[in-house]
């Protein structure tokens, strides 16, 4: 079985301006969606109290809501979570209380209402430790693009860092865009997704600009447009092929791993398809329109020089 | 040409052999087990105990599997949750209060198993149920209370060698002293200088007055800091001791954070109040006349004193200075006075029972006041008369309402006094069902993930196909042996993490085979292909993962929690997945085609 057996390349480049004005507009949409709603933060960076509650029957969202406001919890929300026994209670930090008074309080209104209510799960983060969660996971986003841009400058040419960046903070813009736009929330473990994606995406531009790299070195003619038309058509069912056996199994947790995975698995979704996307029609032009030539990877006379310097 | 030497398949196999061992723990599952571990810090557990245990359990017929020394516990196992729980009862009862007995989970595999220190994957909190606190310590009190002692000292240090002052203050984070002339500010400030040398010293001249303003060490704080922070891990260490939870996890974070873990905690109530009770013991002295406590009622409290009240709503005024605290108490038990009232009696160390005589024999006929502190919160317990010396650190504390309160207040003691109070910042409880749920649902959707993965790929590639299924089983034992022997803690993100990285390796593999098909159709004969495939994509393998490997880095670096978790999987992962899809499968290859001298057609699709 093959599924690619591409004879011609395909001219990638021609269509350049086109899909480079699509992947901007969707940027600039992203950007504004995330200025606009901004990112439903999870109870890991604002700070407050998450109570997981397993009901034995399936639970009244709207009789639970109106009891907990009646004993004083008027700024709790109650959601399902999962299945119809499952609910989720946030509340935001309140002053004055420990994390244990309010789980305890909540609870034992919630029990008032039916005792055959359990607690699943209490999660209770002050709003120091979200901040600096906040401040870390932004740290964590700008130390992985500092280090990725220093490994690629090493090991290809500064164009290839520039775009490499570029599409991937192009991916890390959509996903976080979407997750504003949908007001989805975003928790630790959404960043975490993020954070993979930033790998993940990397690494598909990577063996794009490997062959890149690899046709400067070996196809004397060409244009530069030609050469990368020629490398993303080589590397074209490797992308794909890949892609699809990430997705399998992100599928599998997106499905079947329950509420927690849930948007971890979404963030994945999202990044797998738009990292694909970008490493091809992203990253690609940048390379070509901040002129990469095959001079840059072959240049006798420059180690010659050097080697004549005292 | 496609053949390995023979120690690169030597190496293969030790890899997977070691591989198959440490993943080996994980399938045995767990059995329900006893963890008796010392209950009072001067109490051996070794192989006496060992024996004790076993002879209980035989002499109460209670049959168990397996029973062993682990350093500084003894471990049981039993069959079934109704022996455990027998077991707990009999050896509470037969073992008496210097042991603590708690309810554990024990690795069903062989003993040859254990020998070599193959452990099944630590599993984290989210998988098996349990608390989690973060507790932050209040710096600002710790300094306060450093300060108050030195104004203190400062005191005592000028009385002993008759310097003249005015007064002494303590202001924010300074003792200020006054002086009523330059001779005397000039002798106490060499004294200070040469005694107390915590203190950073420094002449002050306000409006015609003089003052001396002494203020800690940057270094002398740190020093503070780190010892509060000490005492206070090693006071909730007793605290959990005596909540009985097996395999506890107390650990400093940072400079001034302490994380608690306690899995399979369920009555979560009753561990919050014994950890969250942030209670500390004073000795303060309270030898003021009625006069002056009739003045501090209306308004007038003199320097370097607090009005409070006794119990019974008596006020009692009770000098700042803080004479004795509760570091230096051993043993504290409930028990009951000579009138038969609820009563704590306590001993202290060789130190604190010298510093407790001498307060005794020079304060004769005063009153002195025993304050409990809680959360910022003093309250005098009892303020007695001091009748007699007394010697031998032997103080007995009376004024309890009640014989519970006896019993909180001297397990408290015994437990330690916090160094400086602390609050919960971070709390995270799972219920024990919960966990086990997130295990199933994780475990499963990896399994159908690679299940589906495995399908696509040799439908694709077939015998390569077949062959990168390997590989990547052999990435995910490895992935799995490298956790349990490293004993990472084990997450649902971390879960999460070895389902992305399986889907990720398979991209190495489909790099490879690719490149082997593109060079099949340029023409090239089906073993240089192979060749060239394996050789031309190591570097695009090597690059793209490095990139993520360096995401994956930070991520640990600057994670925590569930992040951290995440970030472990994912870097050994990428490890392990460039060794399979590389080494182990191109092994594979070798033995498939290298010996064949001539290949009419390759499996490839």
């Amino acid at each position: 079985m093959e599924f690619f057996r591409i004879k011609r390349d395909i001219p990638f480049m021609k269509y350049a301006k086109v899909t480079s004005f699509v992947s901007l507009a969707t940027f600039i949409l992203a950007v504004v969606f995330l200025f606009w709603k901004g990112l439903n933060l999870g109870v890991d960076f604002t700070g407050g109290t998450v109570i997981e509650v397993r009901y034995g029957a399936p639970a009244d969202i709207k009789k639970i809501r109106e009891h907990l406001a009646a004993n004083g919890f008027a700024e709790a929300s109650v959601q399902n979570f999962g299945t119809s026994r499952d609910v989720l209670v946030r509340l935001p930090v309140k002053a004055g209380l420990t994390s244990a008074q309010l789980s305890g309080a909540v609870m034992q209104v919630l029990r008032g209402q039916s005792p055959d209510a359990s607690l699943q799960r209490v999660e209770f983060v002050g709003p120091q430790v979200g901040q600096e969660l906040l401040y870390d996971g932004s740290l964590a986003l700008l130390l992985v693009s500092i280090g990725i841009v220093i490994y690629l400058w090493v090991r290809f040419e500064w164009q290839f860092a520039v775009a490499a960046i570029a599409a991937t903070l192009h991916d890390v813009i959509i996903i976080v865009g979407l997750f504003a736009a949908f007001q989805w929330e975003f928790s630790l473990t959404v960043l975490a997704a993020v954070l993979a994606i930033l790998g993940y995406s990397v690494n598909d531009t990577v063996v794009v600009f490997d062959r890149i790299r690899e046709n400067f070195r070996k196809l004397r003619k060409g244009t530069p447009a030609q050469i990368i038309d020629n490398a993303i058509t080589a590397t074209l069912s490797r992308t794909i092929m890949t892609h699809l056996t990430t997705q399998i199994m992100v599928f599998a947790m997106l499905f079947l791993g329950g509420e927690i995975l849930f948007y971890f698995a979404l963030a994945l979704t999202i990044g797998i398809v738009v990292g694909t996307y970008s490493s091809v029609l992203v990253a690609s032009p940048i390379v070509m329109w901040l002129g990469i030539s095959r001079e840059a990877f072959v240049k006798p006379e420059k180690k010659q020089e050097a080697q004549l310097l005292p | 040409m496609n053949r390995y030497p023979l120690w690169k398949y030597i190496v293969v196999a030790i890899a997977l052999a070691v591989g198959f061992i440490y993943t080996l723990p994980n399938f045995y599952g767990e059995s329900p087990a006893v963890q008796i571990s010392a209950g009072k810090p001067t109490v051996q557990v070794d192989a006496m105990t060992l024996k004790r245990v076993e002879d209980v359990l035989k002499s109460a017929k209670i049959p168990y599997e397996l029973a062993q020394l682990d350093t500084r516990t003894v471990k049981v196992r039993f069959a079934d949750t109704d022996t455990q729980l027998r077991a707990k009862t009999v050896l509470e009862e037969q073992l008496g209060s210097d042991y603590v007995v708690a309810l554990n989970l024990l690795s069903r595999s062989p003993a040859w198993l254990a020998a070599i220190h193959a452990q099944p994957m630590y599993l984290g909190l989210d998988l098996r149920g349990g608390v989690h606190f973060l507790l932050q310590i209040d710096t600002k009190t710790t300094i306060d209370r450093a300060v108050e002692r030195y104004a203190s000292d400062v005191r005592a240090l000028m009385r002993e060698n008759r310097v003249q002052y005015s007064a002494v203050a303590r202001r924010g984070q300074a003792v200020e002293v006054k002086f009523p002339d330059g001779v005397n500010r000039a002798k106490a400030k060499d004294l200070i200088a040469a005694k107390l040398d915590d203190l950073v010293v420094r002449e002050e001249d306000r409006g015609g007055e003089l003052y001396l303003v002494a203020t800690l060490k940057p270094e002398a704080l740190k020093r503070r800091q780190e010892m509060d922070l000490k005492q206070n891990l090693t006071t909730l260490r007793n605290r959990v001791n005596e909540l009985g939870v097996a395999e506890p996890i107390i650990q400093q974070q940072g400079v001034d954070r302490i994380v608690v873990q306690l899995p399979g905690v369920q009555d979560t109530a009753r561990a919050k109040q014994i950890l969250g009770r942030t209670a500390t013991l004073e000795l303060r002295m309270a030898d003021f006349t009625d006069s002056e406590i009739a003045a501090a009622l209306a308004g007038q409290v003199p320097l370097g004193a607090e009005l409070m009240r006794e119990r019974n709503g008596q006020p009692v005024l009770v000098r700042k200075n803080v004479v004795l605290t509760g570091e230096y108490i051993t043993d504290a038990s409930a028990g009951f006075d000579e009138h038969g009232r609820p009563a704590v009696h306590m001993t202290l160390d060789s130190r604190g029972a010298r510093i407790f005589q001498q307060l005794t024999r020079e304060n004769i006929g005063k009153r002195m006041a025993i304050l409990l502190i809680e959360k910022g919160q003093a309250e005098v317990v009892t303020a007695p008369v001091i009748q007699t010396e007394i010697p031998g650190g032997r103080v007995q504390i009376t004024g309890m309402r009640s014989t519970e309160e006896a019993n909180d207040i001297a397990l408290l003691l015994r437990a330690g006094a916090l160094a400086a109070p602390m609050e919960i910042i971070e709390e995270r409880t799972v219920g024990p069902s919960l966990g086990s749920d997130n295990i199933r649902r994780g475990f499963y959707s990896t399994l159908v993930g690679f299940a589906g993965i495995v399908l696509f790929m040799v439908a694709y590639y077939r015998v390569f196909g077949v062959i990168a299924s390997l590989a990547l089983a052999v990435n995910v034992m490895l992935l799995v042996a490298l956790l349990s022997m490293l004993q990472a803690t084990l997450t649902l993100p971390g879960i999460a993490g070895i389902a992305l990285t399986v889907g990720m390796a398979i991209d190495a593999n489909v790099l490879i085979f690719e490149r082997i098909r593109e060079e099949l159709r340029n023409g090239n004969t089906p073993q240089a292909s192979i060749h060239a495939g394996y050789d031309r994509a190591w570097d695009t393998i090597l690059d793209s993962n490095i990139t993520t490997l360096i995401a994956g880095f930070f991520l640990f670096w600057l994670g925590s929690g569930p992040v951290r978790g995440f970030a472990v999987t994912l870097c050994l992962g990428i490890l392990t997945s460039m060794f399979s899809a590389v080494t182990v499968s191109r092994a594979m290859v070798n033995l498939t085609y290298g010996r064949m001298k001539r290949i009419q057609k390759l499996s490839i699709g």
